[in-house]
């Protein structure tokens, strides 16, 4: 069943065009990450979906109901921000109950969820604090708990672990991961520029970059089979290699071709047909690229080595270009060694120089 | 244990001769400014003989606060002689309703215009803004033909209605700021929570505004309490503030000026924003700068 769909969506401030008939269908209980460059879009699509902007043009449905004018609160959702918006007069307690309150429900009813949700976020010795009085992880499960009380058909996260330090963001990614098997059937819509997140927490991301739709697709899909040039460069740390170069037509078949460097294309599942002598850009994940005794691509010189610990970082050079190679953390190298690489035709990802779309 | 180590080199100078220079300057101006305050004083606390004497900064010899208690009650405003004390009572009465409504007409103004996307919101506020702008002067005569003609001119309603009205731009200035400096995310919170206009206002945001409400007080407070013009032409004779009974008090004298009763109800005139200045002068000048740098 559909939860959410956005329909042929646009918005606008003032005279200025935001977007235009963007269109998105979420299944019930699905984790959908909205994920891109800051100004791409995401946070105001979270926001007409929330109901706190206008929409120009198009219609916004809610499990089943049209409430594209509907008042935020009477749409079903509920809303985890970046600054938590705790509410600072109030303690935790009325913070979470606040909405409920507005929403008239018995006194006994507001207790029991809240105490059911601070249970949950294990929270409940915080209940009678101020929210001055919570460190920043505290104040994000606070407002998570604000969400939870509402039993929202619809979660919508708007980057809300990025006033987090490094550790916290990690804790809280898991608990959010684990909130949502919990919870089962709650959809959960989740604005962030973090990779990290959008990989670990999505069942489908979404990559916007201004103001449109890139990609949709499962993280495995996003990463392997990136639709254009902007999600292979976006998604992915350290960044995808590319390289510019040609199709040519060999005796085994199409071939890539880049200097006196080429790639047969035998085995690469081509989305659409190739034209020979067309101008392309070849992507190669950094762990795709393979150090061996004797590979396709020889001659090149370690540039700089970067141990991360787990694996480490090899940047090197032929002269003409750069390339970043992912390889075991326990490989040593030094600066000024010659590498031979090896690549698989079936990893890599082929664009047109002049689209960036996928071939 | 290890012996601790010492900073090394010359230890700057407390004391320079520019340093010396800035507070004498300090001195000085403090002094200068404090002076007018120090006649004012010493001459309401002499008898009328000690005055004539001449020396106006002398200690007064003989004290006495007969100058106070005759201003306070039974100094001369024209044909009435019934003090200041009537004055200040009228200030009262026209600056506890004019504060309280002008602060309210602000803080639902600054916060309209700052969280709600109402139409024609920002020709709105640039309209108040020039208002604001606008000598009063130009606004005497119109405003004493319209309130003439509904009926309530020279009235108490008729003169807080005029501070309310004047309070306005320089108010919702204020309160609009301060809300601007709000995360806009807390009031989405709150649409989300289910609140409408007034829950929001009333139970999120008010709770949040003490400070700037502290120095609208005190901005409207002395404003009101100061004002002249606006008195004198719209509250009527039988609400003078005091403001404008001092000045009937120091300029119906017959004969010989009594000096020491002048000084004494200026003094008293003053009381209200002297005080609040010396009990908030910490507000007073954080609201300033918030109201001021921000927006």
């Amino acid at each position: 069943m559909t939860a959410v769909s956005v329909r042929d969506v646009s918005v606008a401030f003032e005279a200025v065009r935001v977007f235009d008939g963007l269109s998105l269908d979420i299944e019930q209980g699905e984790f959908i990450v909205l994920l891109g460059p800051s100004g791409c879009g995401k946070s105001t699509l979270l926001n007409a979906v929330a109901g706190l902007l206008d929409v120009a043009n198009g219609q916004i449905w809610i499990d089943g109901r049209n409430v594209t004018w509907e008042e935020p609160k009477d749409r079903g959702i509920a809303m985890v921000f970046q600054s938590y918006a705790l509410y600072p007069r109030m303690s935790v307690r009325e913070n979470m109950s606040f909405g409920l309150k507005m929403a008239k429900t018995p006194r006994a009813e507001i207790e029991k969820r809240v105490a059911k949700a601070a249970d949950l976020l294990q929270i409940t010795p915080l209940l009678d604090r101020r929210p001055d009085q919570l460190s920043g992880g505290q104040r994000q499960r606070v407002a998570i708990g604000r969400a939870l009380v509402r039993d929202a058909a619809v979660f919508l996260f708007d980057e809300p672990l990025s006033n987090l330090d490094a550790k916290l963001r990690n804790e809280l990614r898991v608990e959010i991961k684990r909130l949502h098997a919990r919870l089962g059937k709650t959809t959960m819509i989740y604005v962030t520029h973090d990779q990290i997140e959008a990989m670990t927490l999505a069942d489908r991301i979404v990559v916007m970059k201004e103001q449109k739709i890139q990609q949709i697709g499962s993280p495995d899909e996003i990463y392997r089979r990136p639709a254009n040039l902007f999600v292979a460069g976006f998604v992915g740390s350290p960044q995808m290699n590319f390289i510019k170069g040609r199709l040519e037509s060999t005796g085994e078949g199409l071939s890539f071709l880049a200097g006196d460097r080429h790639l047969p294309l035998s085995s690469y599942p081509f989305v659409t047909t190739p034209v020979p002598g067309q101008n392309v850009v070849l992507g190669v994940r950094p762990e795709h690229l393979e150090i061996t005794g004797q590979g396709l691509w020889p001659g090149f010189k370690v540039d700089i080595v970067e141990p991360m610990g787990a694996d480490t970082v090899i940047w090197c050079s032929d002269g003409t270009g750069s390339l970043q190679v992912r390889t075991t953390g326990s490989r040593r190298a030094a600066p000024g060694d010659n590498l031979t690489l090896h690549v698989d035709a079936l990893q890599v990802s082929l664009f047109s120089a002049e689209t960036g779309d996928r071939l | 244990m290890t012996a601790a180590i010492e900073p090394q080199g010359r230890r700057p100078r407390r004391l320079t001769a520019g340093r010396i220079g800035v507070y004498m300057f300090l001195v000085t101006a403090a002094l200068f400014f404090l002076l007018p305050l120090w006649i004012m004083v010493m001459t309401s606390l002499k008898p009328m003989e000690e005055i004539r004497l001449g020396n106006i900064l002398s200690l007064p010899a003989a004290m006495t606060f007969d100058a106070w208690s005759k201003a306070w009650s039974s100094a001369c405003t024209g044909l009435e002689c019934n003090g200041i004390s009537v004055g200040f009572w009228n200030s009262v009465r026209i600056l506890i309703p004019s504060v309280i409504l002008s602060i309210i007409a602000g803080a639902i103004n600054g916060y309209a215009l700052s969280f709600w996307r109402v139409k024609g919101a920002n020709v709105l506020f640039g309209v108040l803004l020039l208002g604001a702008f606008i000598p009063y002067q130009v606004f005497l005569y119109p405003l004493v033909r319209i309130f003439s003609l509904t009926g309530i001119y020279n009235s108490l309603l008729c003169i807080v209605l005029v501070h309310v009205i004047f309070g306005l731009p320089t108010m919702t200035l204020l309160f609009r700021n301060y809300y601007a400096g709000l995360p806009i995310e807390l009031f989405k919170a709150a649409r989300i929570d289910g609140g409408g206009f007034w829950s929001i206002f009333l139970r999120v945001i008010l709770p949040m505004s003490t400070p700037i409400l502290v120095v609208a007080t005190i901005l409207q407070v002395t404003g009101i309490w100061n004002d002249f013009i606006f008195g004198l032409t719209f509250a009527g004779r039988e609400n003078l503030p005091m403001t404008v009974q001092l000045n009937n008090i120091v300029h119906s004298t017959q004969g010989e000026r009594a000096y020491n009763v002048d000084m004494a109800a200026t003094m008293l005139a003053a009381l209200v924003p002297l005080v609040i200045y010396f009990v908030s002068g910490r507000w007073f000048v954080r609201g300033i700068a918030a109201g001021a740098v921000k927006g």
